[in-house]
């Protein structure tokens, strides 16, 4: 589904992603780790198309398609979704209105039928029950007054909504209480199925406690330097990033 | 009327010997360029005007002549030669059909979906009927008459009512008030008059637009709307599709009066024409309007959504004389391009318990320039008065402008007055997460402008705000990305 090649990326001269390679094949959930300014983030909104980021090489391909030619909206519609790290406020915009717009947007785009407010009221609902969200969530502005975990709650509605077939959530687990965890890895776990792939972005093994991966990547110095199964998370927790970094440091002294 | 620059006063000009050797030709169309007492007992002869009226329009004049254009307001413009304004001409003809209008107020109705039928009126071609507003417009006056509602031309209304024009105009903006007003006061050609008889609640919203053919006001328009006590009514002015116009200046002036327990709402939606990018040829939109709530809990209600002309600079205002009587003020001002907007409000407070709401919400895009200004007043003996202000500014760019300039004075100490203000810029990062949703930037902006002026649109009748919210996206249209 997602293939990425020797993807290099810089801010104002910066390198940030020096060469990663991945590929994610649909139904499969895979967990990007890394130490704090390794690039994870970086990755995350390249994939999503965030202007700013400076590709210096490398090619990222989503089912065939050339990625990173397309507009951040048409990757949307081209079903990517990412959840944002820090969700912004729209003040004044309707959450259900908002979400709607995004949803007619992106039936539009692929020539469905849009939905009209009923029939979408009715959609947003049945998607919150089991996800035990409030509905009093739908007629709050879009994250305006939200408290962190709420936003990231309003990250998961949007995407079991928008049932993209790429989701990529970014640190969705930080800053979150137990309870908030559980809202947001049950969202994740009730939309995993064959069709679907994600992209889990996080400093901490602690959410793939309750979301199993299929497998992990450590991303350090722009790269990916070592994958493995779920038990790779563990490793690293027991035993720190500098595990990995520091066995970098002295290949490359090498 | 092209303004050109010239440093005489008008002191001195209108003084002059009229150079034109203006004859008294009653007969005439047209009075020649200029103004002089001469001009304005022949606008007042044309109209056939009661002695007092003329009487009035000459007591202006004479004030105005002493008058110094204001340089206080945050806009430029060229100086205006008012010696070279036309100040009464019979409604000209217009284009002959659409093929002669500007394509771009063409384009524009497309965009905003104005009915076919509706266009031509709206570019002023010259049409025999238009079917629909014309046989609406009876029907609505049928029922209004019913009820003694009074809802009509200004100049009908001076051949008709004349004591209630005489007993009510100039009482809310007073001759001497400012310098365009006074303008206004002796020159004004026609405009809208409306009276709600006592206990009435009138039961439609009362628009000029439904009498757009009936008289063309041009652009020295005179409002004057009484509320007697106890009755209701909602106005709205203006409409959303561009309103293309021969004159460069308007100095409209509109007066409210709000008797015992009566509640007048005004709307207005303006769109006239911004000029173009460079800011070339449009509209000076410079207003007077003001309400008095004269009776014990009466209530006058302003909104407006400003988004056209070049410059606007009004400051719909209340004065809150009875007791417990209530002002408000909600407004949208958008400045694009080149335009430039110095708007704002002014409470009055006089009587007990009076309050006052006043929401401000500016856009500022392209090179505009907008300016919130008001006032908040409590005189020594409004006792416990209340006033809320909240003015927000939107920047979407970085060569736009916002600033806030509150006046506020207190003489009574039971008062409690609380002002907020924020400026913020319409963040990328909003639009990327928007973008990130599957919605275009175009749709982005216009969703968080929209959700910035929810509390304002709110107030607007119902399929007002829906007009209002396609004009703001029309108006700031490639203001972003």
């Amino acid at each position: 589904m997602l293939v990425i090649k020797g993807l290099k990326a810089k801010v104002e001269d910066k390198v940030i992603l020096n060469g990663v390679d991945l590929t994610i094949n649909a139904g499969e959930v895979h967990a990007i780790m890394g130490p704090n300014g390794s690039g994870k983030s970086t990755l995350a909104h390249v994939l999503a198309g965030r202007e700013g980021y400076e590709i210096t090489g490398g090619e990222v391909l989503f089912e065939g398609k050339d990625l990173l030619a397309l507009s951040p909206e048409n990757r949307a519609r081209a079903g990517i979704f990412l959840a944002f790290q820090y969700p912004v406020e729209i003040p004044g915009v309707n959450n259900t209105y908002f979400l709607k717009a995004a949803l007619n947007s992106i039936l539009k785009s692929r020539g469905q039928e849009e939905l009209d407010a009923m029939d979408f009221l009715e959609l947003v609902k049945a998607k919150l029950k089991p996800l035990k969200m409030d509905e009093s969530m739908l007629q709050r502005a879009v994250n305006e007054g939200f408290s962190g975990g709420e936003k990231k709650k309003n990250e998961i509605l949007q995407m079991a909504v928008l049932e993209p077939k790429l989701a990529i959530l970014d640190e969705t687990d930080s800053g979150l209480d137990i309870d908030a965890l559980k809202v947001v890895a049950d969202g994740v776990n009730l939309l995993r199925n064959k069709d679907r792939a994600f992209l889990l972005v996080t400093h901490y093994q602690r959410l793939l406690d309750y979301i199993v991966p299929d497998k992990v990547h450590v991303l350090a110095g722009g790269r990916i330097v070592k994958t493995g199964g779920k038990e790779l998370a563990l490793e690293l927790e027991a035993k720190g990033y500098e595990w990995i970094t520091g066995n970098q440091k002295k290949e490359a002294k090498v | 009327m092209k303004p050109k620059v010239q440093e005489q006063p008008v002191e001195k000009v209108t003084q002059e010997e009229y150079k034109y050797g203006f004859v008294t030709d009653f007969e005439a169309d047209e009075a020649p360029p200029g103004l002089n007492e001469d001009i304005i007992r022949f606008i007042s002869k044309k109209k056939k005007e009661p002695p007092f009226l003329l009487e009035w329009r000459l007591k202006c004049f004479r004030h105005w002549t002493k008058m110094v254009e204001p340089t206080w307001p945050n806009v430029h413009y060229p100086k205006i030669n008012y010696q070279d304004i036309i100040y009464y001409s019979a409604p000209k003809q217009g284009p002959k059909s659409l093929n002669e209008v500007d394509p771009e107020i063409l384009k524009m109705f497309d965009k905003l979906g104005v009915p076919l039928q509706e266009r031509e009126v709206l570019a002023g071609v010259a049409v025999d009927a238009v079917v629909d507003s014309v046989s609406v417009g009876t029907t609505f006056k049928a029922k209004l008459g019913e009820l003694g509602i009074i809802f009509c031309s200004f100049s009908e209304a001076v051949q008709e009512h004349p004591d209630l024009v005489e007993k009510y105009l100039g009482t809310v903006v007073p001759y001497n008030d400012n310098f365009f007003a006074a303008l206004n006061s002796a020159v004004f050609t026609d405009g809208s008059f409306c009276y709600i008889p006592k206990g009435v609640r009138c039961p439609m919203e009362l628009s000029t637009y439904f009498r757009i053919n009936a008289a063309k006001t041009g652009q020295f328009e005179r409002t004057l709307l009484i509320a007697d006590a106890g009755s209701y009514v909602s106005y709205l002015e203006g409409c959303t599709a561009p309103m293309r116009d021969e004159n460069q200046l308007h100095a409209a002036v509109v007066e409210l009066i709000a008797l015992d327990n009566a509640e007048i709402k005004y709307s207005t939606v303006q769109n006239w024409y911004p000029g173009d990018k460079d800011g070339k040829g449009g509209v000076y939109n410079f207003v007077t309007k003001r309400g008095a709530c004269r009776g014990v809990n009466s209530k006058i209600s302003w909104t407006q959504v400003e988004t056209g002309s070049a410059i606007t600079w009004k400051y719909p205002s209340c004065i809150l004389q009875g007791d417990n009587s209530v002002g408000e003020f909600y407004s949208v001002a958008v400045a694009n391009n080149m335009q430039q907007a110095d708007t704002g409000t002014k409470m009055i407070h006089v009587g007990k318990n009076t309050k006052s709401t006043i929401i401000s919400k500016g856009i500022s895009a392209g090179k505009g320039q907008n300016t919130y200004r008001g006032m908040v007043r409590i005189q020594p003996a409004a006792e416990n008065a209340r006033n809320y202000t909240q003015c927000d500014s939107l920047l979407m760019g970085d060569k736009c402008g916002a600033h806030t300039i509150p006046y506020i004075e207190v003489k009574n100490n039971s008062s409690k007055v609380g002002h907020e203000a924020s400026t913020s810029k319409i963040g990328e990062d909003q639009i990327y997460y928007c973008r990130q949703r599957g919605l275009s930037t175009e749709d982005a902006v216009s969703l968080i402008v929209n959700g910035f002026c929810k509390e304002v649109f709110r107030k607007l009748p119902m399929e007002f705000a829906v007009e209002a919210q396609k004009l703001l996206n029309v108006s700031l249209e490639g203001s972003v990305g």
